[in-house]
């Protein structure tokens, strides 16, 4: 049989790699990071870097960046729930995740963002945990029925009751971590069996250009030593956090992801670390983040080589729309981001469901996304010959009248060679007519019904359930929240 | 060079954004002793206007519209000291304090909005990012300002906004400082929720915004 080749692009060759990672060694070395946090400037000191501590600034050698690399896993296995199913995170794998911290929902039935409560949450989470091509589940929506100071926690609390997926998640606050940390060793057991299948990957974002503030050095730091994955999302905005050019950008992405791995290998030689990102090609009219141009996600792409080029996992932001709608646009720039990612060889994509420049999540949005993201990973999984030889015997004794319906090896092969959306419409005119007239965002709202009926939720066991609510009432109180909304319970 | 020509060169050094051009003819005019008020007044500020003029027909991207803002700041800085020397008394059109709130590093959005109206002769305080919301208060207070300027990138510190409008009113300076509130999170309708005198989507917006907010 001939090998089937996994369909790739790439968008630099090796002499234009190796030159953006040249200057972005220059950079760190001569001209530095800024790093708002005592801990890691007391880790680079030990490392014998430079430091200019009134300024936060610290220096880092390559040779520093070069032990760095070599001590940082090249692949992740993230676990499920039960800690049965492993996820491999490296390599050319690809698994989607919806865009995370959305801050509104899009309600269909009004056709408008709102904020999103418990309810909200839980319905997403649930829903991810159902679409079998979002791999991962992330705390997407921010609810805002609870206080600020705790939306972190919640979030956990409500997607570890809710789905079997590994998370993709962060913290909004120092003090997020240990809340967080806890209620993961609650479901794995120890924090020895998180740090050994880790169940969360944590998001850490510099300030471009090349900052690292408190909250996220200390979120980098508590998680290599938990051994839980730091993504690192740099997200200079081209002409306006970083340089303008394409190459430029990536330079200065390229910069800060490293200077990030670094902290982490500092706090914990061998933690893992997923090189990973948000940048955008800023819009010079709209004084805007555009994450479906097409430049944002020429970035993507780029970097994603680059990082591969280090032997690390990655991550990025595609396969989501800036549209305000489920409309043409919210379309075509979620499928080509997820058609590029896929291509990319992208690890953790994060996109599904996010409309609106990262700010709203669209339920329907993901059930519709999830059918791209098939398209996406049968396209990846490229032509094989299936048959040797591939179709000779068919055509054995072939007359005019021969139909290939009825062959055993139609039968045999079609659900493997073809995959079957649910909701892209594929009816005849007459019949879709017969339907109602009805738009994919509508047949996607009535699916999201289908799935949670048919899906059963996933309880934990009582006695780590009851850790998780105490984790989380203690966090709740300890800043003053005397009541969380309730459950509800069907 | 006479007047007339100084003046049509000042405008084209700002609608060009030519800051080395701007900074020079303000010299130039010191040194000539002109009327400075009438410097700024008939050349500045129609410069900055056209370049404004010229991004809300589109025909103006961010890149021009802020090089036009920095080359008017930039020779603002030359004239403003002589024009205090003088004891000319320079028209503020009004004292801002602006800043991103505590938690949020983010400030370019706030930094556009910084030089548009320093540029059109606010007197703007810039307290930078990462701003703890007790400090608004405390500088605004110093200097006296007429409005206090809010910007949030994350929905997390957009919540800061509504805290910062409790707060005043706990005090009672609500009537004392109006407040306008922006960000990418940010729209009308959660400043008319949380009670903000007004709001604005981007920096030129930012400016007609704050001319309403102070006449009122």
């Amino acid at each position: 049989m001939i090998e089937t080749i996994r369909p790739k692009i790439k968008l630099l060759n090796n002499e234009f790699i190796q030159k953006i990672i040249d200057e972005a060694l220059v950079i760190l070395e001569k001209q530095g990071v800024f790093v708002e946090n005592k801990e890691a400037m007391k880790l680079f000191h030990e490392a014998g870097m430079k430091l200019d501590e009134t300024a936060k600034r610290i220096y880092i050698t390559p040779k520093l960046v070069e032990e760095s690399l070599s001590s940082t896993p090249s692949v992740i296995t993230m676990y499920d729930r039960a800690g049965e199913r492993e996820f491999m995170v490296g390599g050319d794998k690809v698994h989607f995740d919806p865009g995370s911290a959305a801050v509104t929902i899009f309600d269909h039935k009004e056709q408008k963002q709102r904020t999103a409560v418990t309810e909200d949450l839980i319905k997403f989470c649930r829903l991810t945990d159902c679409l079998d091509n979002i791999h991962f589940q992330s705390t997407g929506i921010v609810s805002r029925d609870v206080p600020d100071i705790i939306s972190d926690s919640y979030r956990m609390f409500i997607a570890l009751q809710f789905s079997k997926k590994p998370i993709v998640t962060g913290t909004f606050r120092v003090e997020g971590f240990k809340p967080m940390h806890d209620m993961l060793i609650a479901v794995r057991g120890s924090e020895q069996e998180l740090a050994d299948k880790p169940l969360a990957i944590f998001d850490a974002c510099p300030s471009p250009p090349l900052k690292w503030s408190n909250l996220t050095t200390q979120s980098l730091i508590d998680s290599a030593r938990a051994g839980i994955p730091s993504e690192l999302i740099s997200m200079g905005m081209t002409g306006a956090t970083s340089p303008v050019t394409i190459a430029g950008t990536l330079v200065q992405h390229v910069a800060e992801n490293l200077s990030g791995l670094v902290i982490c290998q500092l706090a914990k030689k061998g933690s893992p670390v997923i090189f990973g990102g948000s940048p955008t090609s800023f819009d010079m009219r709209k004084g805007t983040t555009p994450m479906g141009a097409i430049e944002t996600m020429m970035i993507d792409s780029a970097y994603a080589q680059i990082a591969k080029h280090f032997n690390l996992p990655t991550h990025a932001y595609m396969g989501l729309s800036d549209s305000k709608i489920n409309d043409n646009q919210s379309g075509f720039e979620t499928g080509i981001g997820a058609v590029i990612a896929a291509l990319s060889g992208i690890n953790v994509i994060s996109g599904p469901g996010m409309m609106d420049f990262e700010s709203s999540q669209s339920l329907e949005k993901l059930v519709i996304d999830n059918e791209i993201c098939g398209m996406a990973y049968r396209l990846i999984d490229g032509i094989s010959q299936r048959d040797e030889p591939i179709a000779l015997s068919l055509f054995d004794k072939f007359t005019p009248e021969t139909q290939f319906l009825s062959m055993s090896h139609t039968r045999k092969w079609y659900r493997k060679e073809h995959i079957f959306p649910k909701i892209v419409d594929r009816d005849t005119y007459d019949y879709w007519v017969s339907l109602g007239e009805k738009s994919i965002a509508d047949r996607a709202y009535e699916e999201i019904e289908h799935l949670l009926d048919e899906n059963p939720k996933c309880p934990l066991e009582t006695d780590v359930l009851q850790e998780l609510q105490r984790i989380m009432s203690a966090d709740a109180h300890k800043n003053g929240v005397s009541s969380l909304p309730k459950i509800y319970k069907s | 060079m006479n007047k007339e020509e100084l003046l049509s060169r000042i405008k084209k050094a700002i609608v060009e954004g030519d800051k080395n051009m701007a900074e020079d003819l303000a010299r130039d005019a010191i040194e000539k002793q002109m009327d400075l008020n009438e410097i700024i007044e008939k050349g500045y500020v129609p410069g900055i206007q056209e370049a404004g003029r010229l991004w809300e027909e589109g025909e103006y991207f961010l890149p021009e519209l802020i090089i036009s803002a920095e080359s008017m700041k930039a020779a603002m800085r030359i004239l403003q000291p002589e024009l205090e020397k003088a004891n000319v008394k320079v028209k503020s059109k009004g004292k801002i304090v602006i800043g991103t709130i505590e938690g949020d590093i983010h400030d370019i959005g706030k930094n556009l909005v910084v030089s548009m109206l320093s540029s059109y002769g606010f007197e703007v305080t810039d307290l930078g990012s990462d701003v703890k919301l007790e400090k608004f208060i405390i500088k605004a207070d110093e200097v006296n300002a007429d409005l206090i300027c809010l910007s949030s990138l994350l929905t997390t510190t957009m919540l800061g906004q509504k805290k910062f409008i409790e707060m005043l009113k706990e005090k009672n300076l609500k009537a004392r400082f109006k407040v306008m509130v922006g960000g990418a999170p940010v729209n009308q309708k959660w400043a008319d929720d949380i009670g903000a005198d007004g709001y604005a989507e981007n920096a030129m917006s930012a400016i007609q915004a704050v001319e309403n907010i102070i006449k009122k």
